[in-house]
């Protein structure tokens, strides 16, 4: 039983909830049912995502659970596996689909077959952009997320969706054209498309600008940093609710994780040179973001851009290439992934009630909703990155690693802590506190039980990860400092070289 | 024990949640939003009453709903849990404090990245002790305090709740081990201080100053991260027995800010003691804590009194091993301190509102706390901290009953003549102004003479600075406190109704008084020589450095120990004068020095000053980024630019209306060309 392939298993199992849900009608008894397979399908698949915890060497810093096939006659190889930097993320995947699927369960009405269908689709390519160790394989995955993605902006959103989704996918288009090439000059360069191989490989230096270039290009686009972030508000606000989630918990992380698994190992000279360049992207997007926020008046659009800014975060810490930037780093995406995620619910939850997410609509929700005004309130001081709370682990020790590097960035980052503060708080008092004056808001109802149980395990996880981060922290200890000692060693020459 | 300690009232806390949410629930039943939201169903009426009742109700002068279930519940479990708490404090303080027996209690560990290693610890020293005793004393009698005073409030869950949740924060704060665990107190009182502001979340005044609170303490959290990573970045630990003993090995080294070399020790003390500053509302970042009034008076009492805005003392205090090593810093930490001594005594002078008053008056104090800080009488400034708790919380909780007795009136001037009518309180309130004044014997006589006799010995360059404006603060705090007494409590009532109704509290808030009097008048006699005296060295021991200004301080010359006390008769004496005898002469100084007289009833402007600056720019800066960074310039020549171009090709060329996954395997094919084109030409060029 030990060797069966879990991997693969977590990766390929929600397509089998696929075949079932293509075995369903298209009628109501159908919809229902594809709710249910799809939610079964997602939570079998987490169940089984957990074996590669329990399984799992953090003292390692290998890829474990590895499976290579030959594949495609020769040109690519299947060959998957998960190490400390993806284990989380690949988790933090699992963890989050149930969600997804659970909250989409009565705001999708129409072709639910047909969305459930995109959802499972869409988790075992992020799942397996997270563990593919072939380069041919990983550029799939990650270029295959986008179709689904695009389909449920584009199918199951909003007015402007058309637009959303053209934007989307323009943004993420350039740069993964850059990607590809990118690929195609490493595996010219080098021979191969083993992941595993190419980091140890040593890039030419003057080649290392181009191909980091390539890859940022495509990565910067996801995560979004500043200026490429545009995309995301839109994309957001058009999405359904799931559909943002979805994307500000995990399709923002294939660019963070991208980063640690290409930029900083495979082209660590570039890596260093550019630094300052992503501090100063990070910097700007974590004020500038930080700043539109405070005029939004779409309860999405904020929590967009303040996605935006605590990804700054994310890059600043990476490429600090500390071990507490790092660590902090790839922490601030599981907490990001489950603060947003519920701030995303928190939107839609109201939506769900008034359809509408103009802040205005709302006001003393308080007086009508309070167990809402409770959750909302504790994910919007996990936002803040309030000590206690999962957001504040990330913050800290992103902006912690960085003050060693680069004091004026860390200051400047800093800064956003205060402007969180202002945007986050202001939202909350806009839309729940104050005296119910709304005629319209006189009826609303408070969080049905399905909705508790949706927030739940992030209650639990936000608090749980703020008191006690270690597991996390543990997971990932050593390969960050494999990571990073590498990163040190392809550095040394440089300096020597620099010193004569 | 001392786990217990900090956990009770955590405990309380999540129970008084548990019962408010469960009380909510029961009154809101939660449901998924009908297909047919127009529709409400019929159990929505009684609902929709209930919402025209609530517009209705803009303040807090009675219940419109119903008291929620397990009002009383609560109050019983959390004020119990605080009051063991308390006895149990007070148990360590003997144990710590004169048994000398410190601990160290490691929990688990919370964050642990390569060098970064930080523990869950609860820390047990004197410094410590004290204020465990300070703040569960007082956060017990508040409780009990607030069963009287929140009596008709239909929110009496949530309110204990959060006022329990605020004591678990705080204490968390005072055991801290490293700076991170004293991060999370510090945030986590601004956390339940935001939570209490904002009590009555109807009020959009009270939100705004929960928010206002909560940003400025942020502004001040700004330093203190920065000064934590400082601290990592020189040291490699948080810790701080880690960090003292590297302490010294730090002097001379430095750290380049933004282009200034900076000494590393006074930067890293400025940083974290802006912090303080945020906390403790010293000058420049006090002007949350006028605002933060809005809330109950109790909260003011616990919060904006006698514990949280004293955080700041505490850290500095908690640091002196860092900042005796940073003379530069402590000289700032007396300039700002005895700033805001002078600066907030200035405006309590012509405030009107009863609990401002006593709110500036505490800014003031914490300014003379922070004198002590600097001038290196660490000792000295934790007596103040001591002292003072006792006798401004029984000043807030007094006005409190002053304002009940006057159905929420909170104006000076509408009051007058209430001595009669509410003697108990009266006497209270004297107390406590004999005490803030200083008058001899009274706790704050010992406490705030010693600090002004610490700053007249100090020896760094703002120490007579820091001696010139305390005794002016102490003469005008002499005024304004007895102006407050006499204009409520002497001469004709000013409002006969609120006058005729006023009556008496009930016992659960005397009890509170009377415990805090007795304080305010004992506690500076009784623990004298331990904060002062000859005993501090044995008391404090490791957990406060200790200088020579204790022993220097006792060789003033006699004038100087005698100064504060004539300021008291003078500041005592002209507010007899002028709102006893001669009423008429208050507002004809106002009406001839209307400049000045409005300077300081606009809080000299700072309130202005920082919208002008800041918050409006900020706005600005905004909306210009969204329109016209994102909007006309990014998206304008990105994805707007391009999608356009792209649609007219696709359109003109391809003529195919088939959606957008087309458009993505055409984009591919793109790629794909420009890559083969690429392989062919830079292949060639590289080899």
């Amino acid at each position: 039983m030990a060797n069966w392939p879990v991997l693969s298993v977590t990766t390929f199992l929600p397509l089998v909830g696929v075949l079932f849900l293509a075995m369903l009608r298209q009628d109501e008894a159908g919809a229902r049912n594809a709710r249910w397979v799809a939610l079964w399908s997602t939570l079998v698949t987490f169940g089984v995502s957990l074996n590669l915890v329990w399984r799992f060497d953090p003292s390692s810093p290998e890829f474990q659970f590895v499976e290579k096939q030959p594949w495609l006659a020769g040109f690519g190889t299947y060959h998957m596996g998960v190490d400390g930097i993806s284990l989380p993320l690949v988790i933090l995947t699992t963890a989050i689909m149930p969600i997804c699927i659970a909250a989409s369960w009565r705001a999708i009405k129409l072709r639910v077959r047909e969305y459930m269908i995109a959802f499972l689709v869409l988790e075992t390519l992020m799942i397996g952009t997270f563990s593919a160790l072939d380069l041919v394989l990983f550029y799939l995955f990650f270029e295959g997320g986008l179709i689904p993605m695009f389909l449920i902006i584009g199918v199951w959103g909003g007015p402007r969706r058309v637009y959303a989704s053209f934007k989307f996918f323009l943004y993420t288009l350039a740069g993964s054209v850059l990607m590809l090439l990118a690929i195609m000059a490493m595996y010219w360069q080098s021979g191969t498309t083993d992941i595993t191989v190419l980091l140890r490989h040593a890039f030419p230096r003057d080649m290392q600008p181009w191909l980091w270039f390539a890859f940022f290009a495509s990565f910067a686009v996801k995560m979004p940093m500043w200026p490429v972030h545009t995309w995301l508000p839109d994309a957001h606000v058009e999405a359904p609710t799931a559909g943002s989630v979805v994307l500000a918990a995990i399709l923002l992380k294939m660019g963070g994780y991208g980063f640690l698994r290409f930029s900083l190992p495979m082209f660590p000279v570039a890596s260093h040179d550019f630094a300052p360049l992503v501090f100063a992207l990070s910097v700007i997007a974590i004020i500038y973001t930080s700043l539109v926020a405070l005029v939004q008046q779409d309860m999405k659009k904020l929590i967009a851009y303040s996605s935006v800014a605590h990804m700054g975060f994310v890059t600043m810490g990476i490429f600090a290439a500390t071990a507490q930037g790092v660590a902090g780093g790839i922490f601030q995406m599981v907490s990001h992934g489950v603060v947003s995620a519920a701030l995303f619910l928190c939107v839609g939850v109201v939506y769900d009630r008034m359809h509408s997410r103009e802040i205005s609509t709302y006001g003393g929700l308080v007086n009508r909703m309070p167990v809402y005004a409770a959750v909302f309130l504790l994910f919007t001081m996990a936002n803040v990155g309030l000590p206690g709370t999962s957001g504040f682990v990330g913050e800290f020790m992103t902006l912690l690693g960085t003050f060693k590097v680069n004091i004026t960035v860390a200051t400047l980052a800093t800064l956003g802590v205060i402007l969180s503060a202002c945007y986050a708080l202001w939202l909350y008092r806009k839309v729940v506190l104050g005296k119910l004056e709304k005629p319209a808001l006189a009826h609303i109802t408070d969080m049905g039980w399905r909705e508790i149980a949706i927030f739940t395990p992030l209650i639990v996880l936000t608090l749980w990860l703020g008191f006690y981060p270690k597991p996390v922290l543990d997971m990932s200890a050593s390969s960050v400092t494999a990571l990073l000692d590498n990163y040190q060693r392809a550095l040394a020459p440089k300096s020597a070289a620099l010193v004569k | 024990m001392y786990l217990a300690i900090v956990l009770l009232p955590l405990l309380g806390a999540i129970l008084g949640a548990v019962i408010a949410l469960a009380g909510a629930r029961a009154r809101f039943p939660g449901a998924e939003p009908s297909d047919d939201h127009h529709a409400p169903h019929a159990d929505h009426g009684a609902h929709a009453a209930q919402a025209h009742a609530d517009g209705g109700q803009d303040d807090h002068h009675g219940p419109v709903e119903p008291a929620a279930a397990g009002s009383r519940a609560t109050e019983i479990i959390t004020t119990s849990l605080l009051m063991i708490a308390c006895v149990l404090a007070w148990i360590a303080f003997w144990k710590v404090g004169f048994g000398h027996q410190d601990e160290r209690v490691r929990l688990f560990t919370w964050m642990i990245s390569a060098d970064l290693k930080v523990d869950w610890a609860l820390r047990i020293d004197t410094l410590t002790a004290v204020m465990l005793v300070v703040v569960t004393t007082v956060s017990a009698l508040v409780h009990l305090y607030s069963i009287g005073y929140m009596a008709e409030d239909p929110y009496r869950p949530r309110f204990f709740a959060y006022l329990s949740l605020f004591t678990f924060a705080m204490l968390a704060l005072v055991t801290a081990d490293n700076l991170a665990q004293m991060f999370f107190g510090w945030e986590g009182v601004g956390l339940a201080s935001y939570l209490l502001i904002g009590f009555w979340y109807h009020k959009p005044e009270a939100n705004a100053a929960a928010i206002k609170a909560f940003v400025v303490n942020r502004v001040g959290d700004f330093g203190f991260a920065l000064g934590i990573f400082g601290v990592f970045m020189m040291t490699s630990s948080i810790d701080f027995d880690t960090i003292f003993a590297a302490a010294p090995s730090l002097t001379g080294k430095t750290i380049d800010f933004f282009g200034w070399r900076a000494d590393a020790l006074t930067l890293i003390c400025l940083l974290l003691f802006m912090g303080a500053m945020g906390k403790s509302a010293q000058f420049l970042l006090h002007t949350w804590l006028p605002d933060a009034m809005e809330g109950p008076t109790p909260v003011s009492a616990l919060i904006h009194a006698a514990t949280m805005v004293t955080a700041g003392v505490f850290m500095v205090a908690r640091l002196s091993p860092l900042f005796e090593l940073a003379p530069n810093a402590a000289a700032f930490v007396t300039l700002i301190g005895a700033t805001t001594a002078f600066f907030a005594a200035t405006v309590g002078l012509v405030q009107n509102d009863i609990k401002r008053i006593v709110a500036y008056s505490t800014c003031s104090q914490l300014g003379y706390m922070f004198v002590a800080m600097g001038v290196g009488a660490y000792s000295v400034g934790m007596f103040h901290l001591f002292t003072h708790a006792f006798f401004k919380a029984l000043l807030f909780l007094g006005s409190g009953s002053v304002i009940m007795a006057m159905h929420h009136e909170q104006d000076i001037r509408n009051m007058g003549g209430l001595r009669k009518k509410i003697p108990f309180t009266y006497w209270c309130m004297v107390i406590g102004t004999l005490a803030l004044t200083g008058f001899p014997l009274t706790a704050g006589y010992f406490s705030k003479d010693a600090i002004i006799e610490a700053a007249y010995s100090g020896r760094n360059p703002f120490a007579i600075y820091a001696f010139v404006m305390t005794v002016i603060a102490a003469f005008m705090t002499a005024f304004y406190s007895w102006r407050l007494i006499y204009k409520t409590f002497h001469g004709a009532p000013h409002d006969q109704r609120h006058y005729d109704a006023a009556h008496e509290s009930p016992l659960v808030i005397l009890i509170p008084l009377g415990v805090l009097a007795v304080g305010s008048l004992g506690a500076g006699f009784a623990f004298k020589e331990f904060f002062a005296g000859h005993e501090v060295e044995h008391f404090f021991r490791e957990s406060l450095k200790q200088g020579h200004i204790i022993d220097e301080m006792h060789h003033v010359p006699f004038i100087v120990a005698w100064l504060p006390t004539v300021m008291l008769a003078l500041g005592w004496g002209l507010a007899a004068y002028m709102y006893l005898l001669h009423p008429e002469i208050a507002p004809r100084l106002a009406r001839q020095h209307d400049a000045l007289y409005r300077f300081l009833l606009n809080k000299w402007y700072v309130d202005e000053l920082y919208n002008l600056i800041f918050v409006r720019p900020a706005l600005w800066f905004g909306r210009v980024f969204w329109k016209g960074g994102d909007g006309y310039i990014i998206d304008g020549f990105g994805p707007d630019g391009v999608s356009a171009r792209v649609l007219d090709i696709t359109r003109n060329i391809v003529r195919l209306q088939t959606g957008y996954l087309y458009h993505y395997a055409f984009a591919m094919l793109i790629g794909a060309a420009a890559l083969i084109t690429w392989f062919m030409f830079s292949g060639a060029g590289v080899h």
